[in-house]
């Protein structure tokens, strides 16, 4: 690119500072206020004692179900995303490597696309009255079974441009020497895809831990995950706004974590067909 | 495992390795899909715990036309996607370009941004609510350090829907900033050192080359954006919950509120029948467009 230089480098390095400021500086004030007691957020004080009651209070008192919460999040997560990394790596091997034909490969492709296009909402209509007459409606595995689904579209398309990176001659080379697709499958394309195993893992697990609308309407006390605690605690008659912080920062931590951990590998997933 | 098996297991890899994914697909998507097709022609009515369907086309169709929250929460939907997107699309370009013609912190840029995309929409609209709040928040705090009077963000009809406007900006500019960015650092540099050569002035090389260049990305950026806010519903539940009034009403929060708070099932799904078909169609408009525009 044509760099910038003299003042207008300056004026440029000012203003990237101001957007970096403008997207962290909410987290901060956010996490400040989580660590004030209610009194000093009323007064609005900038100088204050530090406290973590409000943690402690969120987490750990009787009143609170927060940490059962972050119990069902990181249960479902998880499953969530073993679960659909197996379903969405096998399809999207077998969509790449496998002549499947024409209308097979495309409808497929495309009920994903027009599935992760329509709003999630639409379906946990039908999605509620399913599980009710299953049993399974207030349960962890209906969840778990809608998060798997929402998440298959992109875990398939990520998976596939991972695979279209892997030159086929080495699979040749090995059916060569007598191994078969599956052993050739396991033993040499997914060991070379594990960064996009990474890159989906990460992502699925994000987008099922701060997924709010279907576990808003399929869940109730007992099986309620992190989003849908912050959204009870915001519209409590008498709002606790520091605990509201805090819970909102615990919300965050997931989410901070994979940022500095699977930084690489997380841009490429969000950005996933932005560039050729 | 014997070998005859195990034969199995490797003679029909390929039809098992794609069946998980149809069977999920079929059950958990086609399947409530054409459901909802048939609910938006029902009545449904839980009698001790059961469904009790009737077919009742004429009353559901006659439910959407006198829905008087309808014609707000399309308005309001349709104002938000346009500012939104708008807004996001010129932010996130200004700033993929600046961030690219500086030397250094680039890195820094992209791990700020990922930030918002990470956390939860949810966390987020708590976050805001407490920055926005009447007595104590941190515009109000700032507004009272200017000597200026405190201002209600999110409780004034005139307002409401702006300050839900200025909290999706802030998420999602990061979004198109990454996509956009990612296309910039992929910028054939010979192109733009030639034009340089040429005697290019910078202001000519961004408009001229650079963001033509960008056509496909920018593309990609719009569709994405604009469908996600045609469906943006975390945020604005947690905020306002569509008030004061209908203020701030949108169609994926009505829909919400038809389905789950006044237990409509039919008159819910013929509703989101009509949302689909809407999106869909957006979405083979844009892309015929953006199409004919970048090719």
């Amino acid at each position: 690119m044509n760099l910038l230089y003299g003042r207008e480098r300056v004026v440029g390095y000012a203003l990237m500072t101001l957007a970096i400021l403008m997207i962290v500086g909410p987290f901060a004030w956010i996490f400040l206020n989580s660590l004030k007691y209610q009194v000093a957020i009323y007064t609005g004080a900038w100088v204050f004692t530090p406290t973590l009651s409000n943690y402690a209070e969120v987490l750990f008192s009787r009143r609170s179900d927060f940490a059962h919460n972050v119990g069902n999040s990181l249960i479902v997560a998880g499953i969530t995303t073993a679960l659909v990394l197996v379903v969405g790596t096998l399809a999207a091997y077998s969509l790449h490597r496998f002549r499947w034909s024409q209308w097979i490969a495309t409808g497929f492709l495309g009920w994903t696309l027009i599935f992760h296009t329509i709003p999630v909402l639409t379906l946990v209509g039908p999605w509620y009255v399913i599980f009710r007459q299953l049993g399974l409606y207030d349960t962890l595995t209906a969840l778990i079974i809608t998060h798997v689904t929402m998440n298959l579209p992109m875990t398939i398309w990520l998976m596939m441009s991972f695979f279209k990176d892997i030159p086929l001659e080495l699979e040749e080379a090995a059916f060569v020497d007598g191994c078969r697709p599956l052993t050739a499958f396991w033993w040499i394309t997914l060991r070379l895809a594990i960064p996009g195993l990474i890159a989906a893992g990460i992502l699925a697990f994000i987008f099922s831990w701060k997924e709010f609308s279907i576990a808003l309407n399929l869940t109730s006390r007992a099986t309620a995950t992190v989003p849908v605690a912050i959204a009870r605690f915001a519209q409590q008659y008498e709002v606790q706004h520091a605990q509201m912080a805090a819970a909102a920062m615990i919300a965050t931590i997931p989410a901070i974590i994979l940022m500095f951990l699977g930084q690489r590998f997380v841009v490429r997933g969000l950005t996933l067909g932005a560039v050729k | 495992m014997p070998s005859r098996l195990l034969d199995l297991v490797h003679n029909t890899f390929r039809y098992w390795s794609l069946l998980p994914a149809i069977v999920l697909l079929l059950v958990i998507t086609v399947y409530p899909a054409l459901q909802l097709l048939q609910m938006s022609v029902s009545t449904i009515e839980f009698v001790d715990g059961r469904d009790v369907w009737s077919f009742t086309p004429g009353r559901n169709i006659e439910l959407l036309l006198s829905d008087p929250v309808l014609p707000p929460a399309i308005l309001n939907t349709i104002i938000f996607v346009i500012v939104t997107v708008a807004v996001e699309l010129s932010l996130g370009l200004g700033l993929a370009i600046l961030v690219g013609r500086l030397p250094h912190g680039r890195g820094g840029a992209r791990t700020a941004m990922i930030l918002p995309i990470l956390v939860p929409p949810v966390a987020i609209g708590s976050m805001w609510k407490l920055m926005y709040n009447f007595d104590f928040g941190l515009f109000n705090q700032a507004l009272d350090g200017l000597g200026l009077g405190p201002v209600n963000w999110l409780g004034s009809t005139n307002l409401a829907l702006i300050s839900v406007i200025i909290v999706d900006i802030w998420h999602w500019t990061p979004f198109v900033f990454l996509i956009l960015f990612a296309a910039v650092e992929g910028l054939p540099v010979d192109v733009i050192e030639a034009a340089q050569v040429d005697g290019a002035t910078n202001r000519q090389i961004t408009w001229l080359i650079v963001i033509p260049m960008l056509r496909d990305a920018l593309a990609v950026a719009f569709i994405f954006r604009a469908i996600f806010a045609f469906k943006v519903f975390d945020e604005i539940y947690l905020l306002t919950s569509g008030g004061p009034g209908t203020a701030t009403e949108v169609v994926n929060l009505h829909l919400y509120k038809v389905f789950f708070e006044q237990n409509q099932l039919g008159y819910g799904a013929l509703l989101s029948v009509a949302f689909i078909a809407a999106i869909l169609a957006f979405l083979l408009v844009s892309r015929r467009v953006t199409r004919d525009t970048t090719r």
